[in-house]
């Protein structure tokens, strides 16, 4: 158990608080690439996910897309990102922040999307029924009946795309950007395994932090209820 | 990006299909290894907890946090113990589909109505003729399901042990970076794309043939 | 089912015999060999030459390329995961052996370099005429702005650039290390990119960085019109190409295999060996395609 030593050697040296490589400094910059990338894919999927679940348009695109979501190779996302995010934003910002933001968005979209989606579609027709009979509005019926039931499952689906974005944002180190995964690839790259296990520890350590973060609103949150048992999708 | 590269050189890809089919017969190998061993596994880690209902706790979380060890990581810290290999790529992958096939095979047989397991105990069932002849049937649905969500992953998860010396598409997208040759790029990644969505709508039609009374989206 | 199985035997046991037989004859002649290779495209270029030419002379080759940097590799030779791979004379010296002193004369930096791979089980055999060294390289805007053509004008102001490549580059006697002992050179910064690749000539030329580590025998730096500063105080040492193989594997090969391997020595000058980067780098050939023409060119397979 010559690693976990020197892996608590590596955490109580004061090096590695200081400077460019701090761990506080990439930390920061790993949450700040992830949440942003979240946010974004929320932006984007959750309204989208809610219209086609109330309308039922859709069905197969809005369900299958979690799994296609699953199935796109994190690393080519990434490195096609680097001439994207070139040419829309300029070559300074080709490298580093940029493309690992934009390759982390599709990644965040598809969880929230497709829950979203099922969520709204699983509310029970009855009560949406009954609701258009006491003449509430479609907008209302999503804000104040589908939206609140289907909070859990939403909720899911967003800790889902945390955890999967956490755990990617570390393959942003081999397009030049900081966050954890500089500790994974530089350790890897120099054969230092307890610069690597401290990036790997970090990053999960990192992830199940902002799981229970996130389980924890949720229960704030949702209606007692409402407190449905669902499963990881 | 080089200048005056173009983004898809198509005589490139017109040229280098049989690369292309090499590298899928790497890539199919390494997920179908990854996602039999890994159901074996899960499957018998789900008998278990079924049967120790206590067991579920530490396992869910000993397969939960490997879930959320980063693939690099995961590959690179296996290196010292088991070389540049297959096995090490495979350790991890299997590893990434234990949490999924868990959730589904243990979900998919508690999903089974409790009166049908009573009235299958009631007709003399052995419980080991109630799990094998009642209960899978029953949850077979999900239990595709979530072999389906296994397989994509893992499929996914693939192209990164190329930065483990590993090939299949992954090896195309390194190779690619690292040339910036983004035909090259391109490729392995719309093929491993390809890949995955194939072997889902194979994995649909089975459970269609297998539970045609099951409408799983 | 039976009756399949019973008709089989035969058929599986004489071909087990065959191979084993097979493998006794071959094996002691030509035995199969794992060639693997870091992760640069100059590297894939030279894995291929090797293999090629052994392949051409009835060898079974197995490539393991693009494995990660000499971190990850040179352990994989001493481990047996791999039995060959073509480095560079003076910074694999550097590697093996921090406390030894390379040369500029190749002759004499590949005899210490079998001396510190004795012990290693490991062998150099003839090196090339051809020649890669680190190579820092900035900007023609950069060198105007501060009237930089050799490393010695990079000391007063380095302090205000930031230095990209790879990730070993700050403990490598003829990288950053090196620049500090020698030059006296600390830089501002030091970015982490990769091994001479796109990512740190993109980085150089977005500007996240201002000096960049190249490989002197890289196209890109014409390519581009960078300007390659001149090593006034000689950090670089004599950085021929040689392939290493491990002694073991020597021992059950013939003689027939180093005089296969070192006929591409002779033949491999540092033009030679640009002119193939240039063709994978710059032209996006494949590095197998440009070996096979490079070797029929020079007469060395058919």
């Amino acid at each position: 158990m010559n690693l976990l030593g020197d892996v608590a050697r590596w955490f109580t040296d004061p090096a590695h608080y200081q400077g460019v490589d701090a761990v506080q400094t990439r930390i920061l910059e790993h949450l700040e690439v992830s949440g942003l990338a979240v946010l974004m894919g929320i932006l984007v999927a959750l309204p989208l996910g809610l219209y086609l679940g109330h309308t039922g348009r859709f069905a197969f695109v809005a369900v299958n897309v979690a799994n296609i979501g699953r199935a796109i190779p994190s690393l080519a996302a990434i490195a096609l990102a680097i001439p994207i995010a070139g040419t829309l934003l300029g070559v300074q910002n080709g490298l580093g922040f940029w493309p690992t933001f934009l390759a982390l968005i599709p990644l965040a979209v598809p969880p929230i999307l497709t829950n979203a989606y099922v969520a709204v579609r699983g509310v029970d027709r009855d009560v949406i029924e009954a609701a258009r009979g006491m003449g509430v509005s479609e907008a209302g019926i999503l804000r104040r009946i589908e939206v609140p039931l289907a909070l859990p499952l939403i909720l899911a689906g967003i800790r889902t795309a945390a955890v999967n974005v956490i755990a990617t944002a570390t393959l942003g180190a081999l397009v030049a950007f900081g966050g954890l995964g500089r500790y994974i690839v530089d350790g890897l790259a120099l054969q230092e395994y307890d610069r690597l296990f401290a990036g790997a520890l970090l990053v999960a350590v990192l992830a199940i932090a902002v799981e229970v973060a996130l389980s924890t609103f949720e229960r704030a949150a949702v209606s007692p209820g409402i407190r449905v048992q669902h499963g990881a999708l | 990006m080089t200048p005056g590269e173009p983004l898809i050189r198509w005589d490139w890809i017109a040229s280098h299909l049989d690369e292309f089919a090499f590298r899928l017969g790497e890539h199919v190998e390494l997920t179908v290894i990854a996602v039999g061993v890994g159901f074996v596994i899960a499957f018998a880690l789900s008998l278990l907890i079924l049967r120790v209902p206590r067991a579920e706790g530490p396992i869910t979380w000993i397969t939960g946090t490997l879930y959320t060890i980063p693939s690099l990581a995961l590959f690179a810290l296996l290196i010292p113990y088991t070389g540049l290999t297959i096995l090490t790529a495979e350790i991890g992958l299997v590893g990434y589909t234990l949490l999924i096939f868990i959730n589904n095979i243990v979900r998919g047989i508690r999903g089974v109505p409790a009166d049908v397991r009573e009235a299958a105990v009631g007709m003399g069932y052995t419980p080991r003729e109630v799990l094998w002849r009642i209960e899978l049937p029953l949850a077979a649905a999900v239990i595709i399901a979530g072999t389906r969500v296994a397989t994509v992953s893992t499929i996914g998860l693939v192209t990164v042990t190329a930065l483990i010396g590993q090939g299949g598409f992954g090896f195309l997208i390194l190779i690619g970076l690292q040339r910036f040759f983004t035909t090259e790029l391109i490729a392995g990644a719309v093929l491993s794309v390809a890949l995955a969505v194939v072997a889902d709508a194979l994995l649909v039609m089975l459970q269609r043939r297998l539970t045609p009374w099951a409408q799983i989206a | 089912m039976n009756r399949v199985i019973r008709v089989a035997i035969p058929f599986i046991v004489a071909a087990l015999v065959a191979s084993a037989c097979g493998g006794a004859t071959s094996g002691g002649a030509k035995p199969a060999i794992t060639i693997g290779s870091t992760n640069f495209s100059e590297q894939l270029v030279l894995g291929e030459l090797y293999s090629q030419i052994l392949e051409s002379n009835g060898y079974a080759v197995t490539r393991k390329f693009n494995l990660g940097n000499r971190e990850i590799v040179f352990p994989a030779l001493q481990s047996g995961q791999i039995d060959m791979e073509a480095d560079y004379l003076a910074t694999l010296l550097a590697f093996v052996d921090k406390t030894a002193k390379g040369s500029t004369d190749p002759k004499a930096t590949a005899a210490t370099l079998q001396n510190a791979l004795t012990p290693k089980g490991v062998t150099v055999l003839d090196y090339a005429p051809a020649v890669d060294q680190n190579g820092f390289v900035v900007t023609k805007a950069t060198a105007d702005k501060y009237k930089l053509t050799k490393l010695s004008d990079v000391t007063p102001i380095g302090g205000q650039l930031v230095l990209g490549g790879p990730a070993e580059c700050p403990n490598r006697e003829f990288c950053a290390l090196g620049l500090k002992n020698k030059y006296g050179i600390t830089f501002k910064e030091f970015k982490p990119l990769d091994t001479g690749g796109p990512l740190t000539v993109q980085a150089l030329v977005g500007g996240q960085i201002d000096v960049a580590l190249l490989f002197t025998s890289d196209a890109t730096i014409a390519l581009r019109g960078f300007v390659l500063l001149a090593d006034d105080k000689q950090l670089q040492l004599s950085d021929n190409v040689a392939p290493v193989v491990r002694n073991d594997y020597l021992a059950k090969a013939g003689d027939d295999f180093k005089k296969i391997v070192n006929s591409i020595a002779p033949k491999l000058t540092t033009a030679e060996l640009t002119g193939m980067n240039k063709l994978v780098e710059v032209d996006k050939k494949d590095p197998k395609d440009v070996a096979k023409e490079w070797l029929k060119k020079q007469g060395l397979i058919k």
